[in-house]
């Protein structure tokens, strides 16, 4: 399931940013500029498909939060940047900076440190656990 | 003071849904299966809980609120902001949830804060 939050999320954003960037400029005043840009927004396929890849990940996330803390689910979804970056890098050959390595590496460090804390804390039998 | 209105209404409208939402499908209770009529009535009865909707309503402000700002701003500034959502969320599981958080944790949660602002800031 974090799996499938990992991969959903970030590919709805991808989706989501190729649309936009299809659309230009929003204009959001006066309203008649509204009306022509939700009519480009909401006409775009690859908006279709970055809205249902991020339906996807919401019920993922939502099916995760039913049994883990917030506070384990919130850090571990941040795997989702080095998925983006690898994904970046393997697929569409595209260059990833030192400096970005060096983030997604301590994001790993992160999410392993969070992993190793007990994913719920708000059951009822507090003993041995944390 | 806008501009700080605007990223507070980012950060906190935004894990604030979270928690709602969280809250919301601890009321549900555990999703034991991965089989799909078993996640469609997980779904239904999550869409039955006021918190539920209040979570989703406060994340579409964000959302919104995150588009306006792009709009105004460059994305490597806005978004190094949301980084500080990691700190603000691990709080509010502590305050609004009852999560107990121990020192790991905090550790784990600084680190991913941080590394998330770098991936953001080597982007360009």
């Amino acid at each position: 399931m974090i799996l499938v939050m990992v991969i959903c999320g970030p590919l709805g954003n991808v989706l989501l940013g190729k649309g936009m960037k299809h659309v230009g400029t929003l204009g959001v005043w006066p309203v008649s500029h509204l009306l022509t840009t939700a009519l480009a927004v909401f006409t775009s396929i690859s908006i279709w498909m970055g809205i249902t890849s991020l339906l996807v990940f919401f019920v993922a996330y939502a099916l995760v939060l039913s049994w883990a803390d917030y506070s384990f689910v919130q850090p571990a979804s941040s795997l989702a940047y080095g998925v983006v970056a690898l994904l970046g890098y393997l697929m569409l050959g595209e260059s990833v900076s030192p400096l970005r390595w060096v983030g997604i590496a301590i994001i790993c460090l992160g999410v392993f440190v969070v992993s190793r804390t007990s994913p719920r804390t708000t059951h009822p039998e507090p003993a041995g656990r944390e | 003071m806008a501009n700080f209105l605007l990223f507070s209404v980012i950060v906190l409208a935004g894990t604030g849904g979270e928690l709602c939402v969280s809250r919301a499908m601890k009321q549900v209770g555990e999703a034991t299966s991965f089989h799909p009529a078993h996640i469609v009535a997980v779904v239904l009865r999550a869409l039955r809980q006021p918190w539920m909707w209040a979570g989703v309503g406060m994340m579409a402000l964000a959302f919104f609120a995150l588009l306006g700002a792009l709009s105004i701003y460059n994305v490597s500034f806005v978004v190094p902001v949301t980084a500080l959502s990691y700190i603000a969320g691990a709080l509010g599981g502590v305050v609004f949830l009852h999560e107990r958080i121990n020192f790991w944790r905090w550790l784990g949660v600084l680190l991913v804060a941080i590394g998330v602002t770098l991936v953001i800031v080597g982007k360009n």
